[in-house]
């Protein structure tokens, strides 16, 4: 009796463990393809101004709204304004509505498209949504232009 | 004098926790029962300690005692008094204090309702327990006292973050930390057993109600954040596969993995290795979600550094409990005795396919999350990771699982065919591909998968019901007996058909609401008329309205329906002037099947919303100028809500079960049974 039991064991780990590497296997190869398309990539206003990114692929931009940048355009749900490290600065498009904290001289990321005329098509735009917030993205933008004061603490509130 | 009490009452709980983790598990090691014996009364202490301590400080959120610093960072006196003691747990501080309660709360509930469990293993387990308590009340009483005072006190406070001033985001904290921190005392089960050297079906039976009550809190919890996002975001949707819900939605999924394995670990004594590693995974993705969140590592890896010592201590602790227990579990795991056998096709293989999918799919989660965050800390590029990942990954591995779910329960123990389950689900079949069908036709055929989808929503709740049918012998025997079948059904099994049919409601409401959401941006003047999905919205304009600590700019939309009157929706904008911060207020119109979701924006040339003076949208309220407005139709959406409802509810019903309850399990006489002295 000894000997079938240890064999059916062996076979249903056997299976078990079939069963596993097949999941593992799908999940694996999912991911990796996932990430090879959906990986968002993060630029400094410099790295557009300085065409070192990418055009026509979705990526992320961060950076200040420059002061008196922004513009609606009339009869039209558009907006546009620059985003600026202080160093150069991207003209950007969006329609729709800004986010509640969305402000000039404040930090703001946008997630879009670079055409290539320079100008970054968002289609989606994200403010802080916390006062003592400074979103990581714009912080490291400034961080890279040198301009970075701890005039603001990236802290989190929560 | 509050404020101190309930500093004092945290250290006090600290000393308590100290003694109750190493006092029952030396007793236990020693087998002396005095030692043992003081477990109950320790956990006991925690409990009413940590609740005082809590008290105090919702007390000085009530009474506004501007010289805790605490309060002065978020309240105001002005605030509705719902927000005044919500404001305590919506802050680092206080919501440690609110882990550190459901952590004694949990403690003290098996010291009170583990009547009969065996003496070594309540001890062990209470002891973990309070070893785990050990760490957080040392955590804020060293680096996050919630109780420290300000001088000289300023004459008002801050106010909370205005977004968190809202009735589901006062409640999502509570339930949320039930389910995450819940998973603790299963996890102090877990370690106990494997200090013990057994697993055995009376175990799992055990921990199985803690796993139920943890996972059903977790569900409330994520789906009152997911709804509170949709309503106050003003973005229209519900899940944005952001850092912060993926944290809590990792134990989620173990959790969930882990409900299930705990059955065949009961019901066949097999899946007992396992079960113990989910019962750990589950309390560990716990902690990671605790660390995310909490370090500031999600603002940015760099912003570690703002308060180094949180983040540490964290890390500290995340990394002694994962460690110590992977460690222990790699050491005594192999010594646990394999159980019954079964075919791949059977309910244990049925359950196993739905572990390895659950986990499978936690781990894509878990890349997701994590991966931008370690590749920023190996300075490489910096990038993101959204929704199109998860939609890429997460979803193909959901679909094979949520077809099994139907035929899980038809298979029988050990072994089964599948040929005959077929035969047994074929209403089921027939009635999803009608679905299938009538969609198609509605829809004009022009969404596949959404149809496809419906019909894998309809086959989850026609399958759930089928089992049910199946098990009262509906239309097979006479009323009265079917009758008396369902009153005599197990509520485990009644509870087992709500949740899979509570999952098919919401994976209609999902699907509804990403495959056909309509949405408008426009601009729009006084007098506007325009459509959207079947409905005539006309622009009433827009007038100033006042709150208790916010003013607003509301706008008026009247919605009709085949020429009548069939909503006015009045979308706001409020300013918080002691926050300083501006939140937009949805105006929602549900009638179940549908939602019509209305916000306003900005009025036209607002041009430059300064930092000075106050924002357009206050000044230009009640002019006839141009806003912008954004509505959406967001067909069956309140399904994806009320779908997770159902699953508690189902979970609650099995909760319920008599063998929960009486009839204490009988352990197995054990030959030979090592303990961690031999």
């Amino acid at each position: 009796m000894k000997l079938p039991k240890a064999r059916a064991a062996k076979r249903r780990r056997m299976a078990v463990l079939l069963l596993a590497m097949i999941g593992l296997g799908t999940a694996a190869a999912l991911t990796l393809t996932a990430f090879d398309d959906h990986l968002v990539f993060f630029r400094t206003p410099t790295d557009v101004a300085t065409h070192q990114a990418p055009v026509d692929r979705q990526m992320r931009i961060g950076g200040l709204v420059e002061e008196g940048s922004l513009e609606r355009v009339t009869g039209s749900t558009e907006v546009r304004f620059r985003v600026t490290d202080l160093e150069h600065a991207v003209p950007v498009v969006y329609r729709g509505v800004l986010p509640d904290l969305f402000r000039e001289g404040q930090g703001v990321v946008a997630n879009g498209k670079l055409a290539s005329d320079g100008v970054f098509t968002a289609s989606e735009v994200l403010a802080r949504h916390d006062e003592n917030y400074m979103p990581p993205e714009v912080a490291e933008a400034l961080k890279r232009s040198g301009r970075w004061q701890h005039t603001e603490p990236p802290g989190a509130k929560n | 004098m509050a404020p101190e009490l309930g500093h004092i009452a945290l250290i006090l709980a600290l000393c308590v926790a100290l003694l109750q983790s190493v006092l029952p598990l030396a007793g236990a090691q020693m087998r002396d029962p005095a030692l043992m014996a003081t477990a109950k009364p320790a956990a006991y202490a925690q409990f009413f300690l940590v609740a005082l301590a809590f008290g105090c400080l919702i007390y000085s959120f009530v009474v506004s005692d501007f010289t805790v610093e605490n309060v002065v960072r978020n309240s105001h006196s002005a605030k509705p008094l719902l927000y005044k003691v919500s404001g305590s747990w919506g802050n680092h501080e206080g919501s440690m204090v609110l882990w550190a309660l459901i952590l004694a709360l949990f403690g003290a509930a098996v010291a009170a309702f583990g009547r009969n469990l065996p003496p070594g293993l309540k001890a062990r387990t209470l002891s973990i327990q309070a070893m785990i308590g050990v760490a957080f009340l040392a955590f804020i009483v060293f680096t996050s006292n919630p109780f420290e005072r300000v001088f000289p006190p300023p004459p008002d406070g801050q106010d909370l973050n205005p977004l968190l001033q809202d009735p589901g985001l006062a409640f999502h904290p509570p339930l949320l930390y039930l389910g995450y921190v819940g998973f603790s005392i299963v996890f102090a089960f877990a370690m106990a057993a494997l200090i013990e050297g057994r697993v055995d079906a009376a175990w799992a039976r055990w921990v199985r109600p803690w796993t139920l009550a943890a996972w059903s809190a977790l569900t409330g919890g994520i789906a009152l954040g997911s709804w509170w996002a949709y309503y106050e975001l003003g973005w229209g949707g519900w899940w944005f596969w952001d850092p912060v819900e993926n944290a809590s939605f990792m134990p989620w999924l173990v959790g969930a993995a882990l409900l299930h394995s705990a059955i065949v670990a009961e019901k066949r004594d097999a899946l007992k290795t396992w079960t113990i590693l989910l019962a750990i995974l589950a309390f560990a993705l716990s902690l990671v979600g605790t660390f995310l969140v909490r370090s500031g590592i999600l603002t940015s890896v760099h912003a570690f550094a703002v308060d180094p010592k949180r983040g540490v201590f964290i890390l500290a602790i995340l990394i002694i409990a994962v460690g110590g227990s992977l460690a222990l579990y790699a050491w005594r795991a192999p010594m646990l005795k394999a159980g019954g056998l079964f075919q791949p096709i059977s309910r244990e293989g049925g359950l196993v396919l739905n572990n390895l999918l659950l986990g499978t799919a936690t781990a894509t989660v878990f890349i997701g999350t994590l991966y931008p965050l370690f590749l920023e800390a190996i300075g490489g590029a910096k990038v993101s990771v959204g929704p199109p990942f998860f939609n890429a990954t997460f979803v193909p591995l959901m679909v094979p699982l949520l077809i099994a779910v139907s035929f899980g329960p038809m298979l029988g123990w050990k072994r089964a065919e599948l040929g005959a389950v077929f035969q047994r689900l074929w209403v089921a079949l027939a009635l999803s591909l009608g679905v299938i069908l009538l969609t198609l036709a509605f829809d004009k055929g022009r969404q596949i998968l959404a149809a496809l989808a419906m019909g894998l929503a309809a086959w989850l709740i026609f399958g759930a019901l089928v089992e049910w049918a199946e098990r009262v012998k509906l239309f097979r025997a006479p009323l009265a007996t079917v009758w008396s079948r369902a009153v005599n059904l197990p509520r485990a099994a009644w509870g087992m058909t709500i949740a899979h049919a509570g999952l098919g409601l919401m994976v209609l409401g999902i699907t509804g609401s990403t495959a056909w959401q309509t949405e408008v941006i426009r601009l729009v003047r006084n007098g506007d008329a325009f459509d959207v999905a079947g409905y005539s919205f006309v622009f009433k304009g827009t007038q100033s309205q006042e709150g208790p600590n916010f003013i607003a700019t509301r706008a008026v939309f009247e919605v009709y329906k085949n020429e009548r009157l069939y909503a006015v929706m009045t979308p706001e904008k409020r300013l918080f002037p002691a926050a300083g911060s501006t939140t937009t207020e949805a105006s929602i119109r549900t009638n179940l099947l549908a939602d019509l979701y209305a916000t306003i924006g900005d009025p036209e040339g607002a041009g430059q919303p300064g930092a000075s003076g106050p924002p357009a949208f206050l000044t230009m309220a009640g002019q006839d100028v141009a806003w912008t407005a954004r509505i959406y139709h967001n067909p069956l959406v309140p399904w994806v809500w009320l779908g997770a409802l159902v699953m508690m509810v189902g979970a609650g019903v099995s909760l319920t079960d008599r063998r929960h309850r009486v009839g204490a399990p009988q352990r197995l006489p054990h030959a030979a049974m090592p303990t961690a002295a031999e």
